[in-house]
């Protein structure tokens, strides 16, 4: 499949030129712009590396999210961004290239030592898939086999959210500067804004038999949640809302794991004939809480009047 | 040159048809190369996000036509995901660049 | 036969796209420049997708790309016009 070498050599080879226009562009503005296509190539690159789910995260936050929390960054950070910018000197570090350099060689040794026929885990996986009570590979093995694991990162997202907040006090973001959205706009959130939350729905149903699942539910419920934002929709949650929705993920796999302990069994070890029934049950909350958690990053906490002089404390 | 990934099987299309999608796909990625031009280039801000909004629809299109040439329909939810999301930017580049200017804002 | 339309409606699609790169690249103005995204977007995707939906043969999956050309749709049709009016509003405003 020639074709498909020459893709694919032109994408990694244009990988590592933007990665490095990124790096070394002249302007912060267009570095941002560069970063958001580096996010879309890399959705192409899992695609080719027949890593759809990964390819779904990436698509939903490198080329989505990421831009638009740069983008206010850089509006709180340099209001004359876009036309006339600053020029970002650059200073190599010859420690940090060496030091680069040697990962990148160990990386590919330890890549080339892979046995090539070694088939890993992977039947294990197989075996096992029927009694996980999902019938996708990932979706098994994140939540089910390896559900300890997820459990803990969803824990690592709620500690990150809560330090993100916490800072954000003392900065100039604001997520976007005060007065109404146009009609173009209104009009384009109100067609957009359902079909994403609708997507984000079935790709939490199509976790169970397809790539999906709750991490790339809840990144769209989040860039909904931006969107109504940036389209000048608020009303925010309350306090308390907002507690809720950011911790619902983490606690409503520790409340199964513990129900299922009290039960008798290991933490996570769920009966085979729920297993399905309380894998959807989890991935909904970390859906809701991870869609808040993205929303979060980008809005922050308005539930006090804050940065945002729209004169709303916590009305809803 | 192998690699360790593997691909979906090849189902239905002949051999043909999925060299030309291949070929095809290759093509719009090269269309993506050249647009970054635009983007070191482009004088004004807005030539740099409008460049980003044209890959997001060649990203579109290249992922669907490799769900169709590598038989992987999961990359088609991808490419519904790139056509929602891939506006946010720009809606996100409008509201910011509009903060900027108080003189005169003008509504829709 | 199918094939032959399908990859027809591909070709076709691929040039429509190739129209958009190229305006992009060497048109003056910020603004004509918006022109060509707009070509790529309606009639480059969607020549594209009708190409992709003969080959698969499936309603299904036909429905499924129609359904994101639609939504590419409006998502470029929107981005232009917010673009053009914020490029506008800074001209005005701040004098360049």
């Amino acid at each position: 499949m020639s074709a498909a070498v020459f893709f694919d050599l032109l994408l990694a080879v244009t990988l590592v030129a933007v990665a490095w226009r990124v790096l070394h562009a002249p302007g912060t503005f267009e570095a941002v712009v560069v970063f958001i296509t580096l996010g879309l190539l890399m959705a192409i690159a899992w695609a080719r590396l027949s890593a759809p789910d990964i390819a779904l995260a990436e698509a939903a936050v490198g080329a989505g999210l990421t831009g638009v929390l740069l983008l206010d960054t850089l509006r709180a950070l340099h209001p004359g961004a876009g036309d006339k910018e600053p020029v970002v000197r650059h200073h190599p570090s010859w420690a940090a290239s060496v030091a680069a350099a040697v990962l990148a060689g160990v990386l590919v040794l330890a890549l080339l030592g892979i046995p090539r026929d070694a088939p890993g885990l992977t039947e294990r996986v197989v075996e096992e898939l029927p009694r996980s009570g999902v019938s996708q590979p990932v979706t098994a093995v994140l939540l089910n086999f390896r559900s300890y694991d997820t459990w803990l990162e969803l824990g690592v997202l709620l500690i990150a959210v809560v330090a993100v907040l916490s800072l954000r006090a003392g900065t100039g973001l604001t997520g976007v500067p005060p007065g109404g959205a146009g009609a173009p706009l209104l009009w384009l959130v109100r067609l957009l804004v359902p079909m994403v939350v609708l997507v984000g729905g079935y790709l939490l149903w199509l976790g169970k038999s397809a790539a999906g699942g709750a991490f790339q539910a809840g990144v769209l419920l989040g860039a909904a949640g931006v969107l109504l934002w940036l389209a000048g929709q608020r009303p925010v949650p309350r306090e308390w809302q907002w507690r809720l929705l950011l911790a619902l993920g983490f606690a409503a796999f520790l409340g199964i794991g513990g129900v299922l302990m009290a039960g008798g069994r290991l933490l996570f070890e769920y009966p085979p004939e729920l297993a399905g029934t309380l894998i959807l049950l989890i991935e909904t909350g970390a859906a809701v809480s991870i869609g808040a958690t993205m929303a979060a990053l980008f809005i922050g906490l308005h539930f006090r009047t804050g940065e945002i002089s729209t004169g709303g404390a916590d009305d809803t | 040159m192998e690699r360790f990934a593997l691909d979906a099987e090849y189902a239905n299309d002949l051999p043909a048809m999925q060299l030309f999608l291949l070929v095809l796909a290759l093509f719009l990625l090269l269309n993506v190369i050249a647009g970054l031009f635009r983007i070191i280039r482009g004088p004004a801000a807005a030539d740099r996000m409008m460049a980003a909004q044209l890959f997001g629809t060649t990203g579109v299109a290249i992922l669907l036509v490799l769900a169709q040439g590598l038989d992987a329909p999961d990359l088609r939810n991808v490419a519904l995901v790139f056509a929602l999301l891939a506006v946010l930017a720009t809606v996100a580049f409008v509201r910011t660049q509009e903060g900027k200017d108080r003189t005169k804002r003008r509504e829709g | 036969m199918i094939a032959a339309a399908s990859v027809l409606f591909c070709v076709a699609g691929a040039v429509f796209f190739l129209a958009g790169t190229v305006g992009l690249l060497r048109l003056p103005d910020t603004f004509c420049r918006l022109h060509a995204l707009t070509k790529a977007d309606n009639l480059g995707l969607g020549f594209i997708v009708l190409g992709l939906a003969l080959d698969s043969g499936s309603w299904a999956v036909s429905g499924k790309l129609l359904l994101i050309w639609l939504l590419a749709l409006l998502a470029g049709t929107s981005a232009c016009y917010l673009i053009a009016n914020s490029v506008l509003a800074k001209r005005e405003g701040g004098g360049g």
